[in-house]
Order: C-alpha cells, then sequence, then structure tokens
C-alpha cells in the first residue's frame, strides 16, 4: 500500500470533471477483465453502466475505488491523480460505494453500520471516547438512517434484517459524510417492484452536486435515474450516449438485450 | 446498546437493545453486585497464599489475557506476543528501576519507571504488531510466535542488559502511601483495581469509535476501507493500545515475584495466554478473567490431586491441554459461552409473555 499525502492535494488540476478514466486496464493473470477503458463524467452527472455479465462492469468499480488497483491507465478524481491511493484516501476525498451484494457489518446494529460510515470519513477515527447522545455524527447517521426509510429499525441488528432493507443500508452508507461522486452497484438486484420505486425516488432525491455511475441491470430503473450511458461489452467501453440512443441502438439491442426486451 | 446510549460498561455483548430512562446503575444485573461483593470482601475471610498467589495471579495472568482477548475478540487477530509485552514492561521495571543486580539496574525512580516501561511496551507491541498485521489467521500466530521465541532467548543469552539466564531479582514495588504493596491484603487490592480497570476499559473502548472500527475491519476489512479507514493503521493501533494491560500484568507480575527472567517469558508462558483466552471464551473480556482463575486453580490445586495419584505435579499440563481440548471441540467460545447457553435455556423456560415459568 502506497504512502501519499493525507492533507495535501498536490496535482489538483481542475479538468472540469468529477472522474477521468484514461486507459484502465486490470488484468487477472493473463486474462483482461477491463481494458483501455477511458472515460469522463462531469460532476453532478449520473450516468449507467450497462453490459452483460462479465462486460466488467464491477471490475470498474472496483479499479475506480482502488478496492483491486488498476493494472495500468490513470483515474483522476475532481483533477486530482489517485491512481496509486489506496482506497480509503479515496473515500476520505468524497468517492463511495455500494456493493451489489450487500457488505454490511451483521453484528452491528443499523445505526452502528451509518455512524461507522460518517465516522471513517471524519476525524477522530481512533477515538476511545464513546459518542455522547448529542454527537453530531450520531445525529447525522440518524439522519440517514431516516432518508432511507430505516428510522423503525435502526437498533436492530444488520443480521436480522429483511434483504431490501440491507439494500438500503447499503445506500445510506454510500451516502455518509460529504460525497461528492457515487458508484451504485446493482442497487435494485433482489428487490421487489415497490422496493424499486422507494430506490428510485432516492436516487433521483440526491442533491444535484452528486454524480453517480449505476450499474443495473433493470434498464427500468437505469434508464429513469441517469442522463447518460456507458455500455460495455467484454471489458471495452462499446458505446456511450443518451438513455435514449442507447435504447433505441439496434446493436445495443442485438448484443445486451437480446431478442427478449419487451 | 444503541450508540447514543451513554450506559457505562456494562457485561453486555456489544450491541444489546435495551435503552431507556433507567440509570445505568440499575442495568446492573444482581449477580455483579454479588460477585463485586465477594471480590472486595475476600481479605476478610482468605489466607495471604489465597489472596496473594491465587487471587493475584489470576488478575495477572487475566490482564494479559484480556489484552489478547481484546486483540482476537474485537479485532480478529490471535498474537501470541502479549505475554512478551507484559515481560518487556516487567523488564522494564528491573532495569530501569531498581533491583538486587545493581551493576545493570538504574535505580530510577517510579514516576519515571511506571511510564517508561509502558510505553517501551508499547513501542515494541507496535512494531511487532506492524510486522504481524500484513498477515491473517494462521501466518499471525506463527510470526507473533517467531517474535515472543526471539525476544525469549534474546534475554537468557543478553547480559548486558537483560542479564541473561538469572534475570533481575528484589525488584519491589514502590512504597507508595506508606504502604507495602507487597503485603498479601494490599497487593490483591492493587490486582484488583488495576484488573477492573483494564477490564471497564476494554469493556467502555468496545464501544468507542475506535472499537467498533476495530470490530468493522475484523468482520469486513475490506468494507471498512472502503468507509475511509485505514485497516492496516487501525489494527497496528489496536496492538498497541492493547499492550497497556499487558504491560500493566507484567508490571504487576514482577513486583509479585519480586523477580524477574526468561523463564517468565518462555514459549510455553506464551501459548498459556492463549490457553487462557480460548478456556474462558474471547467473545467476552471477562471470559479471560474467569479463564485465568480456572488455570490458576488447576495449576495450584491439581499436584495435590495428581499426587494423591501417584503422578508428577508437572502432569496438571495435562489435565489443562484436555480441558483446552475439551473447550476447543465443545464449546469454542470458551467457558462464557457455555455460561450463555445455559443462560439462554433457563431464559427460555420463562414464557416470554408472562414471565411465568411453563
Amino acid at each position: 500500500m502506497s504512502l501519499s499525502t493525507v492533507n495535501e492535494r498536490p496535482g489538483q488540476m481542475n479538468t472540469g470533471n468529477a472522474l477521468e478514466l484514461r486507459g484502465i486496464t486490470k488484468m487477472f493473470g493473463a486474462l483482461a477483465a477491463i481494458a483501455d477503458v477511458t472515460l469522463s463524467v462531469r460532476p453532478g452527472e449520473r450516468r449507467a453502466v450497462l453490459g452483460s455479465n462479465g462486460a466488467g462492469k464491477t471490475t470498474l468499480f472496483n479499479c475506480i475505488t482502488g478496492d483491486f488497483p488498476a493494472t495500468a491507465g490513470i483515474i483522476r478524481f475532481f483533477g486530482e491523480d489517485v491512481t496509486a491511493f489506496p482506497p480509503y484516501e479515496r473515500i476520505r476525498r468524497g468517492l463511495r460505494r455500494t456493493y451489489q451484494i450487500s457488505s454490511l457489518f451483521a453484528g452491528l446494529s443499523v445505526l452502528d453500520n451509518v455512524y461507522l460510515a460518517c465516522r471513517g470519513v471524519s476525524r477522530n477515527r481512533y477515538s476511545l471516547l464513546r459518542p455522547r447522545s448529542d454527537d453530531a455524527l450520531i445525529h447525522a447517521a440518524e439522519m440517514l438512517v431516516e432518508a432511507v426509510q430505516l428510522t423503525a429499525v435502526k437498533d436492530r441488528l444488520v443480521g436480522e434484517l429483511a434483504y431490501g432493507q440491507q439494500r438500503q443500508l447499503e445506500i445510506a452508507l454510500a451516502m455518509s459524510g460529504a460525497p461528492r461522486f457515487i458508484l451504485f452497484d446493482e442497487p435494485a438486484a433482489g428487490l421487489s417492484p415497490t422496493e424499486r420505486r422507494d430506490l428510485v425516488t432516492i436516487l433521483t432525491s440526491l442533491p444535484a452536486h452528486i454524480g453517480y455511475i449505476v450499474i443495473e441491470h433493470d434498464m427500468d430503473v437505469a434508464l429513469r435515474v441517469v442522463e447518460s450511458v456507458t455500455m460495455m461489452h467484454n471489458g471495452r467501453v462499446f458505446k456511450e450516449g443518451k438513455p435514449s440512443e442507447i435504447e433505441d441502438d439496434p446493436e445495443v439491442q442485438e448484443l445486451y438485450l437480446g431478442g427478449g426486451h419487451g | 446498546m444503541p450508540l447514543a446510549d451513554q450506559a457505562p460498561p456494562r457485561a453486555s455483548k456489544g450491541a444489546t437493545k435495551t435503552a431507556g430512562p433507567t440509570s445505568w446503575i440499575e442495568q446492573i444485573p444482581a449477580a455483579w453486585w454479588a460477585a463485586v461483593l465477594v471480590l472486595l470482601a475476600m481479605p476478610l475471610v482468605a489466607n495471604n497464599f489465597w489472596l496473594f498467589q491465587v487471587m493475584g495471579w489470576t488478575f495477572i495472568l487475566g490482564m494479559i489475557a484480556v489484552s489478547l482477548t481484546f486483540l482476537a475478540g474485537y479485532g480478529g487477530m490471535v498474537s501470541l506476543l502479549q505475554m512478551s509485552i507484559a515481560g518487556l514492561a516487567g523488564y522494564m521495571v528491573a532495569i530501569l528501576g531498581p533491583s538486587g543486580t545493581t551493576s545493570i539496574s538504574l535505580g530510577l525512580s517510579w514516576w519515571i519507571v511506571l511510564p517508561a516501561a509502558f510505553l517501551i511496551a508499547a513501542i515494541f507491541a507496535t512494531l511487532s504488531g506492524a510486522l504481524a498485521v500484513r498477515t491473517e489467521g494462521i501466518y499471525t500466530i506463527m510470526i507473533t510466535l517467531a517474535i515472543a521465541a526471539a525476544f525469549f532467548y534474546f534475554t537468557r543469552q543478553n547480559y548486558t542488559i537483560f542479564n541473561g539466564y538469572s534475570g533481575f531479582n528484589l525488584v519491589l514495588p514502590p512504597r507508595l502511601f506508606g504502604i507495602d504493596w507487597r503485603d498479601p491484603t494490599a497487593f490483591y487490592y492493587l490486582c484488583l483495581g488495576c484488573a477492573a480497570l483494564c477490564y471497564g476499559t476494554v469493556v467502555y473502548v468496545s464501544r468507542s469509535p475506535f472499537g467498533l472500527a476495530l470490530q468493522g475491519v475484523r468482520d469486513n476489512p475490506r468494507r471498512m476501507a472502503a468507509l475511509g479507514f485505514n485497516v492496516t493503521a487501525h489494527r497496528v493501533a489496536a496492538h498497541a493500545f492493547a499492550s497497556i494491560f499487558a504491560s500493566m500484568g507484567g508490571i504487576l507480575l514482577v513486583w509479585q515475584n519480586a523477580q524477574i527472567a526468561p523463564g517468565t517469558i518462555g514459549i510455553s508462558s506464551a501459548i498459556d495466554v492463549l490457553v487462557v483466552a480460548v478456556v474462558g471464551g474471547m467473545r467476552r473480556p471477562l471470559g479471560a478473567f474467569v479463564g485465568a482463575f480456572i488455570y490458576v486453580m488447576l495449576q495450584t490445586f491439581s499436584p495435590d490431586v495428581l499426587g494423591a495419584f501417584g503422578f508428577s505435579a508437572e502432569r496438571f499440563k495435562l489435565i489443562i491441554g484436555i480441558g483446552f481440548l475439551a473447550v476447543v471441540l465443545f464449546s469454542p467460545d470458551g467457558v462464557m459461552g457455555l455460561w450463555d447457553r445455559w443462560r439462554a435455556r433457563v431464559a427460555r423456560r420463562v414464557d416470554p409473555l408472562t414471565g411465568q415459568p411453563r
């Protein structure tokens, strides 16, 4: 893990983009999970990444957050080169993500989960003192729990929650602190139609300055919450455009939607 | 217990759901009051051997074991270094303070010696922790065992600082407040107070941001990094923090024995700490002290029983080994786990609606 300066922000070039990927490649052995992906997203822009299974969508997220560092390429986050940064440094700069398979702390309560997320992007991560009940971060955590409609179960252990509630909690964790850009990995997977509607509401009501990329198979969800779409195929960017363009594109339909759509 | 709850340390698991206006004193179960009373009143009835040897050693061993429980139970890091850390703190007290080995001991006063002992032990814990946290599971055990073995042989072979095989004797506690702290009753209360402090601190910190995050690191390090936590640094900090409890135990140990030598920190002692923590149960800090009590009882009284059957007194380790096996096989969360399950079974006999026995 490379050491990097925590507070200084060198190379803060204003390229005007929230996220800029240049030639991102991730090799697993001899296999390129993603190859030469170049992508830029404006601040506040909301984009869907579509593609069949194995297209490299989640790998792309892992490269952006640093969960698995990219083999080659450059990642800029609000102008700053974060390619060599460990994940926590990227998160502290306002990047957030959710996981396709809920990745929560099952032995802790809902509020504790969100509180940890708030604590992770604030100071005093090593504080030995218990927070007071009027602690600002406790308050922030309660607001987030409220925002994802989990207040009724905030003291329950996460392991006891229903699947849909765990998915909502994933989103609350990603909204902690002051996010500037969020990566949502299949947030609607496994949700009921009602829960999907709630999800669309949550995503569309995010503050306008928060941009995001969402990986989503459900076109009804994906195309309603984004203004641009990137199609991936076999680890490469295949097409970019507005939702309507992508939806009507015959090549895309053949590749991704198959014959079965509609 | 939600984080918002300000209730101070209690014997509760990480996250229970009791909340409400009851004061924290009312939340302490009656069994705890009874235990506190027994422990406080023990010098009235117990003899000096019991107070000084049995209970003193129980508290000391419990403190060293609770530092492992903190690392392993909350941090998921099984370290065999805690006895070495305790030993180093004990050695520092002997080397920096007065001892019978005047050619080496500096004879500094206690208010320099004690902070220095804690600090040096913490530095040792931090450095070895920094090596150990890059490994997982069995490799953490191996690397900490290797460091513990290296430290043991170093103290045995180094005569300029550690005085080699013979170590240091006549290491006595300072006469603070005019009290002879090696007097059995005084030493008993000193150990009881330190053990209670360690226990309370572990329980309190387990619900602090540092402790919560440590449990997060244990359960899901990757997610913790994705929440902005530096997982490696957090683990190293846990090693440094846990060294405080081990050091406290080590300093009391050198005072209890009035001496320290390499034998104190040998490989078997390092493993004994693990045995104590596992037998007691690592899911709760109290387990360390329960395990220590069981260990000391066996160590103290099984030689008599074994002798009656014509076995050598050394064979008490056989009994402890069999006990360890039984615990690992039948109750992986130790004696405290057995206790929890028994309590749960009793609770199930009571109708949850009426509170009446079924």
